[in-house]
């Protein structure tokens, strides 16, 4: 893996390579198992007693406790601050504490997290009121979107502002390099309903009963990013959300906003993959979105920020969908965050006897949960209580047969059986060459490999050995680099030093050299 | 298993093993108790839920995959065949059920014999039907009353030495049943070469008799696989006759036109038709893999396409000295080997694009051995040869990844 040769890949690839077609390749044809849980609508969730709130859960460095055990917290009182997104109480109450406790984003493993005794009061804080989005400027607009706390709600849970402001996660402090303005290019919105994973149907109900809050967080955010177009994207088999969000639009009138929709086919919904089936460009591997001209947000994100800027109220609750055979009543409920799981299964009617496993997400990406006394995150769009007849697990792993099934159905277009056989023998430059970063572990090769292979865990498990390598081959590179300037440095003044010897030891009346 | 959990009427599900990091096992109180006292209890206290967790079963996304299985892939590609055996055993008698017999039996003895060698387990790999496949491939291309040794070596060297030799099934470089017919083509050149004239029903009351005399029934047929030798009746020359490209070969080698050659083929319809009848099944089967999705389009197009495309210039170029195009695709192995043969994903290229080279290959590697080689069918030698190649063809052909410059 040479560093020269990545280089140009990089170089090239910033060229956002067009697609002929604009439309996804491969992909799988799913059972979609939604009319379970939107068969009853949209209710809140019934409050719990203790709220338990992660300080990481989001992407980014995880956020630094503003509040000490035993502090009475409003409703919405900033509790956690970092760079891309604050944490809010969703209760009122009192901290009973700050300690280590299991998260489901770490599958049972414990993290730092804020615990809140509920007093039933929900006492508001009172600030953040009055200003319309006008009023603010794009940048302070950005900003004050991280004060809310908003992050991406598809269950990526990427911070919203470092999104819009185009700056990686990992910078610390507050977004200061650049504008919006200088993140040039980004005209087009891309908001994003398709929820392409089976059971999940978490946006559908919010376009279906809350259209007119999705409506009004793309008019802020195409303010945030000075966007002159958004496209509203969803599947073709939701026509309540469909039929809702077009009255919505009519009565907005906002010419600007378009809606589209796609064939309902995983993984259409993912960022990548939609942007080249809606514009018919690809982002190019190392680069963002915005390299395209595109900022991509979900419609759950976009409630959250118009119910943030019209009503003050932070991310403090998400629509989750709970569902599968193994609960009783299916339904899609408005949650605060920091709810335990096991409080919604009750919500819900409770576990079936059948019920066999607890998944966070769905079916395809989703992880599977160790047990259910786990708080509900910003990133829970779905929690599904499996039975066996949700499930079709593996059954005995054979060899590779090389059929290339599983070439067929990548969105990336990979040859993932051959990144497996690279994977097993460890073979980290042609991991490389065959693209192993550029999975999107969607798990479609999963799906349909007649070896019951699993062969997204197996890359997952290879690519930071891979990353590590790059990392290393870069270092190395840039190593070598410093190491050259450094050698012609000194021996430029090793020769400015002879020369100013030579000139000195000279003698009067000697011709000059020149 | 905690009592607690049994009372929750939870189905039998088992605690993680690393649920004692999260979950200290006093933090599962039994049922209705209360949780004062216990040192894990501040967890369940403090979750605000009176009930104790419940634990579950956890496993790698993705959670359903399709009940696909290699077992399932090889055994259509079997029933696809049956068209083709049966129309076989229609021409050619009950000859080829013994060779498959033999060579299925031999191909799982081999199969498990080599499992047992290498420390694998038995039923899986015994159950996916990949050796069955393998021996009724064999079987098909040799003469149904070939001596039963022939089918034994054949299937046993291709078990054994081409695949297991290579890392068993999934790592055989070389497609295992036409590494098989190779060897047995290098090695018992004559044996092969003893085709029985098809017993198709044809005209003439003549005819008909003859066929009656020609006609072997089960016993004779088994014992002359057994011993390798005819009835008294009988013998090789009389009931034997070439296949249509070792008759072209010999006619032209002779000195004979093309149409001359045609013409004396023609002259005995039967013989022509009934391998036009079998080539027609393996078209039938080859077209329901392709409906089932097991086979795609690329490598059957491409290589009989390029068979095509050699043929149509060769026998522009002169009529009289090269067949045409549909001969060359009637007859020989060129459609089992475009279906069934070249498609075989383990010695084939990897990508789409891959597989249209490789087969192309093929396609030209087997024209050319028919045209100007040897042989008088060349599949068998040109699977060899792009087996072979299969590591370059996929290095140069890796698809253009999402979000990466051509």
């Amino acid at each position: 893996m040479s560093a020269a040769s990545a280089r140009t890949a990089r170089d090239t690839s910033l060229a956002a390579p067009r697609s002929a077609g604009g439309r996804m390749h491969g992909g799988l044809r799913l059972d979609a198992h939604k009319q379970r849980s939107t068969r009853r609508s949209l209710r809140p969730a019934s409050l719990s007693d203790t709220y338990v709130l992660p300080l990481d859960q989001h992407v980014g460095p995880p956020a630094t406790s503003r509040v000490r055990p035993g502090e009475y917290v409003l409703m919405g009182q900033v509790i956690g601050e970092t760079a891309g997104a604050w944490l809010h109480s969703p209760v009122s109450g009192i901290v009973k504490a700050i300690e280590l406790r299991p998260a489901a984003q770490h599958l049972g493993a414990p993290t730092l997290s804020i615990v809140i005794a509920n007093d039933g009061r929900d006492q508001r804080s009172e600030d953040e009121t009055g200003r319309s989005f006008e009023q603010y400027s794009p940048r302070e607009l950005c900003e004050h979107i991280a004060r809310g706390g908003i992050v991406g709600l598809g269950g990526g849970a990427f911070p919203t502002a470092s999104k819009l402001l185009g700056t990686p996660v990992h910078t610390r402090g507050v977004m200061n390099h650049e504008t919006p303005a200088d993140v040039d290019g980004v005209t087009r919105l891309l908001l994003n309903a398709v929820e392409c994973e089976p059971y999940i149907s978490c946006d559908d109900m919010l376009l279906r009963e809350h259209a007119r809050d999705v409506l009004l967080g793309a008019r802020i955010l195409m303010h945030a990013i000075g966007a002159e177009q958004c496209t509203i994207v969803l599947e073709d088999d939701t026509p309540q959300a469909q039929q809702a969000l077009c009255s919505a639009l009519a009565e907005t009138a906002d010419g600007r906003i378009r809606i589209m929709s796609v064939p309902s086919r995983y993984p259409a919904g993912s960022e990548r993959q939609l942007i080249d089936a809606i514009f018919g460009v690809e982002v190019p591997f190392d680069g963002l979105p915005t390299d395209v001209g595109v900022i991509c947000q979900n419609v759950g994100t976009a409630a959250a920020i118009a119910r943030w800027l019209r009503d003050g109220e932070p991310l403090i609750r998400r629509i989750v969908t709970v569902t599968g055979d193994g609960i009783m009543e299916p339904a899609n409920l408005e949650v605060r965050l920091g709810t335990p799981i096991a409080a919604l299964i009750e919500d819900c009617g409770g576990y079936t006897p059948r019920m066999s496993r607890l998944i966070m997400g769905g079916s395809m990406m989703g992880i599977a949960l160790p047990h259910d006394a786990l708080p509900v995150i910003k990133a829970s769009q779905c929690i599904i209580a499996a039975s066996t007849l949700d499930l079709q697990p593996r059954s005995t792993e054979m060899p590779c047969i090389r059929c290339g099934d599983c070439a067929q159905v990548c969105p990336a277009r990979l040859l993932p059986q051959q990144l497996h056989w690279h994977a097993h023998a460890g073979d980290l430059d042609a991991l490389e060459r065959h693209g192993l970063m550029d999975c999107i572990e969607c798990g479609c090769c999963d799906y349909v490999c007649p070896s019951q292979i699993p062969l997204v865990e197996s890359f997952r498990d290879s690519k930071p050995a891979l990353a590590r390598a790059q990392m290393q081959s870069r270092d190395a590179a840039a190593a070598r680099t410093r190491f050259e300037a450094r050698n012609t440095r000194l021996a430029r003044l090793e020769a400015e030093h002879r020369a100013r010897l030579a000139a000195k030891r000279r003698r009067p009346g000697e011709p000059r050299p020149e | 298993m905690p009592g607690w959990l049994r009372n929750a009427g939870a189905p039998a599900s088992r605690v993680p093993n690393d649920s004692s990091r999260c979950m200290p096992a006093a933090a599962t109180t039994p049922a209705g108790g209360t949780h004062s006292g216990l040192a894990g209890s501040r967890y369940v206290d403090a979750i605000g839920h009176a009930a104790p967790a419940m634990t579950f079963d956890t496993a790698a996304p993705p959670h359903v995959v399709a009940p696909n299985r290699v077992g399932r892939v090889m055994r259509t590609v079997l029933y696809a065949l049956v068209p083709a055996v049966l129309v076989h055993v229609a021409c050619f008698g009950v000859g080829l059920l013994l060779q498959i017999l033999l060579g299925a039996v031999t191909a799982l003895s081999c199969e498990a014999l080599a499992l047992k060698l290498r420390g694998k387990p038995l039923a899986p790999f015994l159950g996916d039907g990949s050796a069955i496949l393998t021996a009724v491939l064999l079987a098909l291309c040799l003469p149904p009353l070939a001596p039963w040794w022939l089918i034994v070596t054949g299937t046993a060297f291709a078990v054994l030495l081409a695949k297991h030799a290579y890392g068993g099934l999934g790592r055989n470089l070389f497609n295992p049943a036409m590494a098989g017919y190779a060897i047995l083509l290098v090695s018992f050149p004559v044996q092969l070469m003893q085709w029985p004239s098809p017993q198709l029903a044809s005209h003439g009351i003549d005819r008909a008799m003859e066929q009656e005399l020609f006609q072997l029934s089960l016993p004779e047929t088994l014992g002359t696989i057994v011993t390798g030798t005819l009835p008294q009746r009988l013998s090789w020359d009389a009931i034997t006759s070439p296949t249509p490209l070792t008759a072209l070969q010999e006619n032209l080698k002779r000195g004979m036109t093309m149409d001359e050659s045609h013409a004396l083929a023609n002259a005995d319809q039967s013989g022509v038709n009934a391998w036009r009848w079998i080539n027609l099944a393996v078209l039938a089967g080859g077209v329901w893999l392709l409906a089932a999705r097991i086979i795609r389009w690329h490598i059957p197009v491409a290589m009989l396409g390029a068979i095509a495309v050699c043929a149509s210039i060769m026998s522009a170029f002169d009529p009289g000295a090269y067949a045409g195009p549909m001969f060359h695709l009637t007859s020989g192995a060129s459609l089992l080997g475009a279906f069934f043969i070249a498609t075989d994903p383990v010695s084939a290229a990897t990508s789409n694009r891959g597989r249209l080279i490789y087969a192309a290959g093929i396609g030209v590697l087997t024209y050319a051995i028919r045209t100007w080689g040897g042989h008088p069918d060349g599949v068998a030698f040109a699977v060899l040869l792009m087996n072979l190649s299969v590591p370059l063809i996929d290095r140069f052909t890796i698809p253009r990844i999402h979000g990466h410059a051509r």
